[in-house]
């Protein structure tokens, strides 16, 4: 399945922590090529275990959004599986345990904070009654419950975002995945958004993989940082982070925080080398 | 769930913005948009009752404000009559614009084959010209219905192609989460009808709401093509008869030389033309005030 040598991890990446939990889902050998030719994704393999905080970080181009979407049954793959491996069924529907967050708030304008976070509920034929409880305790996590009755335009944002969130987490899903949450937002509030997802990852106990740009973000917040390279995509390392599980802004400071950024921009340069021109 | 966490999380960056605006400032220019034109409108009344005494101008060529007042107060019975012919007209012909065109955007919508098929002759019907097609609709229908008919066809289309339009601007991040949380299929129905539900299920939750504002701009210019319409189909149909409605009465008074009751008549289709420009821009505000950008102030 993983017979392009290319896309073996890079050897000289230390592997530190043990995995946590047990594989939740898992990509075997996944190829994606769009319409237009261009191929994505190349021999990808990744297990996603319980409890992990996953990164997925690369240059633009990389695949790792591709990569998201599969995951989340959004997008088939050319090639290869998406293996759940707590099912029988293989073709079991999974999208019940599943939040996902955009770059992008993906609001919707006509609706209050509270009609978008009921949103999934709605689908799932849930009524607005017994769906209530889970609403406002979804945003006051997000720390929004004030705001339930507001109007997305009237949020900054940052706030969206929360909104996005709580959206997300209103199915109470197994397996979150974020693509490039934070990145059009200013550093001040995205710092705070990391801070408020680790806390929620903590009391939530639910498994995050999280694609980003940033090697401060993804050091900060993963326990496991993949680094993927483009063109075709695929993973050239990955850097399992042992550090403590309840990160605060105090961590941003530590030596081990920096050897960290240093280990990972080091890895992420490797992935830029095939393509200096990037 | 953990509802006891800290909700100690509020932005710092922004609070929730609040009409501030200065009350004073937006009632003085609020008199100002209705007190300036009422001005004008008054002055060139003047102005025009003033010419006509002054010159002594004969009111089968221009007749004086007063005089067409007086006309209208004069010859309300007929010109009532006329106008609620032509209201009825420009209303039903709307209404069925209504069903014909948000039935058919929505079934596009839903299909491409039916998109494909039939959206070329929903062009074909609007680039013709109405005033070109009314004398063989009133050859092959009944004279009502052939007034109707334009009506139909002038408004039909701006509430078509604007619905498609907003049907189809929904986020598709927005979609992709419904297919991520909405395409729950029923055990024992088969995939097509599944793909079809969830595809009603995106209409009605999504792909609807985000047409509502498109709908609405389609609206407000069918509305007064409704009224366009009715009026060139009378004037078609007029010449060839029988007629009742205001445009009717136009060509009549023309004919007649009574270009005072030609006038009062003309004055009626303006002030129902504005009439129910007003209306649909208030139907536009009041669905769209809350969250829409349109409706909303600009914050100084």
């Amino acid at each position: 399945m993983n017979a392009n040598p290319l896309h073996a991890h890079a050897p000289s990446v230390p592997i530190t922590a043990a995995r946590r939990g047990e594989t939740i889902v898992s990509l075997r050998g996944v190829d994606k090529t769009f319409a237009n030719g261009t191929t994505a994704l190349s021999g990808l393999n990744l297990d996603i275990d319980t409890g992990e905080f996953v990164s997925l970080l690369g240059p633009s181009g990389c695949g790792k959004s591709t990569a998201l979407r599969i995951l989340a049954g959004l997008i088939d793959p050319t090639r290869g599986d998406v293996v759940w491996p707590g099912d029988a069924a293989a073709t079991a529907d999974h999208r019940g345990d599943i939040g996902f967050v955009f770059q992008e708030p993906t609001l919707m304008p006509w609706a209050t904070v509270e009609d978008n976070v009921y949103m999934p509920l709605r689908l799932r034929g849930v009524s607005k009654a017994r769906a209530q409880e889970a609403i406002d305790s979804c945003l006051a996590l997000v720390g929004l419950d004030k705001f339930a009755k507001a109007y997305p335009r009237e949020l900054s944002g940052g706030m969206k975002m929360r909104v996005s969130i709580a959206r997300a987490l209103s199915l109470r899903p197994k397996l979150l995945l974020m693509d490039e949450p934070f990145a059009a937002l200013d550093e001040i509030t995205r710092f705070k958004l990391n801070d408020d997802i680790l806390r929620l990852q903590r009391e939530f106990a639910c498994t995050i993989v999280f694609v980003t740009h940033s090697v401060y973000e993804s050091a900060y917040l993963s326990s496991r940082i993949v680094v993927m390279a483009a063109r075709p995509g695929r993973i050239i390392a990955e850097i399992d982070v042992d550090a403590p599980g309840d990160r605060t802004e105090a961590f941003r400071t530590t030596p081990h925080y920096a050897d960290l950024c240093r280990q990972t921009s080091a890895a992420l340069h490797g992935a830029m080398g095939f393509d200096e021109h990037l | 769930m953990n509802t006891h966490s800290t909700a100690t999380l509020t932005d710092t960056t922004t609070t929730l913005q609040t009409d501030v605006a200065p009350e004073n400032g937006r009632d003085f220019t609020m008199l100002l948009r209705i007190g300036l034109p009422l001005v004008l409108f008054a002055l060139v009344i003047w102005a025009w009752e003033a010419y006509v005494t002054a010159y002594n101008v004969p009111h089968y060529v221009l007749p004086a404000p007063s005089r067409i007042m007086a006309t209208m107060i004069a010859d309300w019975p007929v010109l009532y009559t006329s106008l609620l012919q032509t209201l009825k007209t420009t209303f039903l012909g709307l209404m069925l614009a209504i069903l014909g065109g948000v039935g058919l955007a929505v079934l596009l919508s839903l299909s491409r084959l039916v998109e494909y098929s039939l959206y070329p002759y929903a062009v074909v019907l609007q680039v013709t010209p109405v005033v070109a097609i009314s004398p063989l609709l009133l050859i092959y229908l009944p004279q009502e219905t052939a007034v109707l008919t334009c009506a139909w066809l002038v408004a039909f289309f701006p509430i078509l192609s604007n619905t498609t339009l907003g049907l189809q601007s929904v986020d598709r991040n927005l979609l992709e989460l419904f297919d991520l949380y909405g395409s729950t299929k029923p055990k024992w129905a088969p995939a097509w009808l599944g793909r079809l539900l969830s595809r009603i299920k995106a209409l009605w939750y999504l792909r609807a709401p985000a047409a509502l504002p498109y709908f609405l701009a389609g609206l407000k210019i069918a509305g007064g093509l409704a009224l366009i319409g009715a009026v060139v189909a009378e004037i078609a149909a007029g010449s060839a008869g029988a007629g009742s409605g205001l445009a009717y009465r136009i060509i009549e008074s023309q004919f007649r030389l009574n270009i005072p009751r030609l006038f009062a008549a003309l004055a009626l289709l303006s002030i129902t033309g504005v009439v129910i420009f007003l209306v649909m821009s208030g139907i536009s505000h009041l669905l769209l005030r809350r969250w829409h950008e349109s409706a909303l102030k600009r914050e100084r």
